[in-house]
């Protein structure tokens, strides 16, 4: 670069000045930004990476040319533990990457950048008549995090996983190399990238089959249960329904012991509203002391929850905003835990073991005296993922967070997991911060062939963790 | 040079579609948008409200696949119609030609949104005066020329819109981003001369003063994640231009900050670090 100096000083030699001119740290205007604080939905654990936006499909593996330290696509950071961290490594936020590229409305087959979030979809597909084939109990997860951690919904029995409604997607190497991945075509890499949390590669478009709605209103019903054997007759009884899921109170013992609310709803048949969804107002704008939630506050919020159903047995038309997302109201509510966050502990276990493993594991919560808002129950169907490290399988899901309490909620989650496995379940990988290398391995035996589709710039904490694999960086 | 240039008047040809079509009001009124730096943050953003509006789009930018993306984003949000160029708007001889055939592509124009600039970088321009030059080329000589081939086309129809995006660092010369500050502060007086001309020819000028907003050109800034959200400056921006405004200080809350800034007394301003 030449230099405008009228000066003797123009006699400095160029490569010197011009190093004094393009280093960001010289410059005054913009400068380049260090790592920061990347949270995961859990805020636990966290750690320092440099995030590096992607706006264009083209921009990966050009921007990430002489990073150190490997690099990780990440989305909204909904995931709850360390699977879209990378500590002190390289974060691919894909979240400007959100472009709608091809909608059919004869087939209802969606194609758009994998940055873009369900939410948006949402703001696009009501309106004309669609919704998501599958969705996550938030919408505020991208595309590609919901292809790569294959998420389920409420309708799990009827319609599997996420990836299933997935016909194909491209996926860059970081070598440069750009792969349409469907069934049919490099069906190898389309399984280990379906569940594959962004290891495989960066997912830069995908295409999504949505379902077509007359109505945003869904035909909910309510049902107040107690015990696991009446939450199993009613999963029978309500098999023809669409969405079902149960909330569970983990707190109370006793007579109260696995009391819940049985919820199943159907899209609406008769035409309503097609309306978009305002924008949420509300938002928890700090950290709440974590103190606020414990044994007592949350048995009261448990007790009105259930009563605030006041009939053993609600009917009513209810929207869908908040049949499917009661928490995305409150944007930040993960604030509600505190500083030192939250963790999830999510299993499934097959039907064989699903009912005493979970009293089992429900018992043992109670026991240990942590007190949780949100445990949600469910089943998983038999219709098979199309992941390789996919997490549903036929059986009981169960859900619940739990404060960071350092001397109880680590152990706990340990012992959680040994029962798990004991059971022949297995957990979330989306959802955990504590599985140990054990536990995964056994969890995901097919773990050593995932491995080799990691693509080798790519890795995250979670893997580092669960795999023991720190070899790559 | 000793020949005197003789003045050459910068006069689109109008649009190719005969005269009769022209009277005749097209069946659905969508709006004929020419953007000029299509693929930057926050013309993307306001061009997605104008495609779910169904307005009538053509695109120009620099890249040709950025292009491609966007254009087929905007065509499924609802774009009654879509067309691009590619083009580097620094090559000013090439502006004639270029919107004339955007204005025929349209079949006629309501609103020019240039939104293309460079930010630029202020220790590069400080050091070296070619780079200072540049700066001011993209972000102010090209704007230009672009809006004295636009106005003109505007004030012989007697309507039409110039929506231009300028920016807060205008309003004071400040010494961490100064020679963009000074781009931006001469398309300001630029603009505000223009208006004064044309506005009695039914033409709107409205110049529009962003504060930071997150977008790619400022992803690697320092505290970005303050930033302004790229589409609520995009609603008022549509806004602004609906309700035929001048000046669009965006968040509004950069109309009092600026009011400060500019009053400030140089004996003190001088000093700060800004």
């Amino acid at each position: 670069m030449p230099q405008t100096t009228l000066s003797p000083e123009a006699e400095t030699p160029a490569a010197e000045t011009q190093a004094a001119v393009t280093h960001p740290a010289a410059s005054s205007g913009p400068a380049s930004s260090g790592p920061v604080p990347f949270e995961s939905w859990g805020r636990y654990p966290t750690y320092k990476a440099k995030v590096v936006p992607l706006n264009w499909q083209g921009d990966f593996p050009g921007v990430a040319a002489g990073i150190h330290n490997g690099a990780l696509p990440v989305g909204m950071g909904r995931s709850y533990g360390d699977v879209c961290l990378l500590k002190d490594g390289n974060l691919l936020l894909t979240t400007g990457m959100n472009r709608l590229l091809d909608f059919d409305p004869a087939t209802g087959v969606l194609t758009a950048e994998a940055g873009i979030t369900l939410a948006q979809i949402l703001d696009f597909a009501v309106p004309r008549g669609f919704f998501l084939p599958v969705t996550p109990g938030t919408k505020y997860v991208t595309l590609g995090g919901a292809i790569a951690n294959d998420i389920h919904g409420k309708n799990h029995e009827l319609a599997g996983s996420f990836g299933n409604h997935v016909p194909c997607f491209e996926l860059v190497r970081s070598d440069g190399s750009r792969r349409l991945c469907s069934a049919t075509e490099n069906p190898d890499w389309f399984a280990a990238t379906i569940g594959g949390m962004g290891l495989t590669g960066l997912i830069t478009w995908a295409q999504l089959r949505l379902k077509p709605i007359v109505s945003r209103m869904i035909d909910y019903e309510g049902i107040q249960f107690h015990g696991i054997d009446e939450f199993l007759v009613l999963k029978d009884q309500y098999k023809h329904v669409e969405y079902t899921v149960a909330w569970v109170d983990c707190v109370s013992t006793g007579r109260n012991f696995a009391r819940g609310i049985f919820m199943a709803g159907n899209n609406a048949k008769v035409p309503g509203p097609l309306t978009r969804t305002p924008e949420p107002k509300l938002s928890l704008p700090f950290d709440l002391p974590g103190f606020l939630l414990n044994r007592t506050t949350v048995s009261m919020f448990n007790t009105v929850f259930f009563h605030k159903q006041i009939k053993a047995h609600v009917k009513t038309p209810q929207d869908y905003e908040p049949f499917f997302y009661p928490l995305d109201k409150v944007l930040h509510w993960n604030r509600g835990y505190g500083k030192n966050g939250l963790l999830q502990f999510q299993y499934a276990i097959p039907w064989e073991h699903a009912k005493e493993g979970t009293i089992a594991i429900l018992q043992e919560i109670a026991r240990s005296g942590l007190a949780s808002f949100l445990a949600v129950l469910k089943t998983f169907g038999d219709i098979p993922s199309l992941g390789m490290m996919s997490f549903p399988l036929a059986g009981i899901m169960f859900a619940l967070d739990f404060p960071i309490k350092a001397n109880i909620s680590f152990p706990l989650m340990q012992r959680l997991g040994d029962m798990t496995r004991e059971y022949g379940g297995r957990l979330y990988s989306a959802k955990d911060a504590c599985m140990t290398p054990e536990q995964f391995k056994a969890f995901y035996p097919q773990w050593e062939q995932f491995a080799r589709y990691r693509d080798p710039l790519i890795t995250s904490s979670y893997w580092e963790r669960v795999t023991g694999d720190r070899s790559t960086l | 040079m000793s020949t005197q240039p003789s003045i050459q008047h910068s006069v689109l040809a109008a649009p190719a579609t005969p005269a009769a079509s022209l009277a005749a009001k097209p069946v659905t009124a969508s709006k004929k948008i020419l953007v000029l730096g299509a693929t930057s943050g926050i013309a993307e953003a306001t061009c997605r409200i104008w495609a779910a509006e169904g307005a009538s789009l053509f695109l120009v930018a620099r890249n040709a696949e950025k292009l491609a993306a966007v254009a087929a984003d905007l065509k499924v949000r609802g774009a009654q119609y879509v067309d691009t160029a590619v083009a580097d708007l620094d090559d000013t001889a090439k502006h004639p030609e270029l919107l004339a055939h955007a204005i025929n592509s349209l079949t006629g124009l309501d609103i020019a949104y240039l939104a293309h600039g460079v930010l630029g970088e202020q220790s590069a321009a400080e050091a070296d005066f070619e780079v200072a030059a540049q700066i001011f080329h993209t972000n102010l000589t090209a704007p230009v020329s672009l809006l004295t081939w636009l106005a003109n086309f505007f004030v012989q129809r007697h309507s039409g819109v110039l929506a231009v995006i300028s920016s807060v660092a205008g309003d004071r010369g400040r010494k961490s981003n100064y020679v963009y500050g000074a781009s931006k502060a001469g398309l300001s007086a630029f603009l505000g001369g223009l208006r004064n001309r044309v506005d009695r020819e039914g033409v709107t000028v409205l110049t529009i003063k962003p504060g930071p907003t997150k977008t790619a050109m400022t992803a690697s800034m320092k505290g970005s994640e303050k930033f302004a959200d790229v589409n609520v400056v995009a609603k008022s921006i549509v806004a602004a231009i609906a309700a035929k405004k001048d000046t669009l200080y965006v968040p509004f809350q950069w109309q009092p900050i600026m009011f400060i800034i500019r009053n400030i007394p140089e004996q003190v301003f001088k000093k700060l670090n800004l």
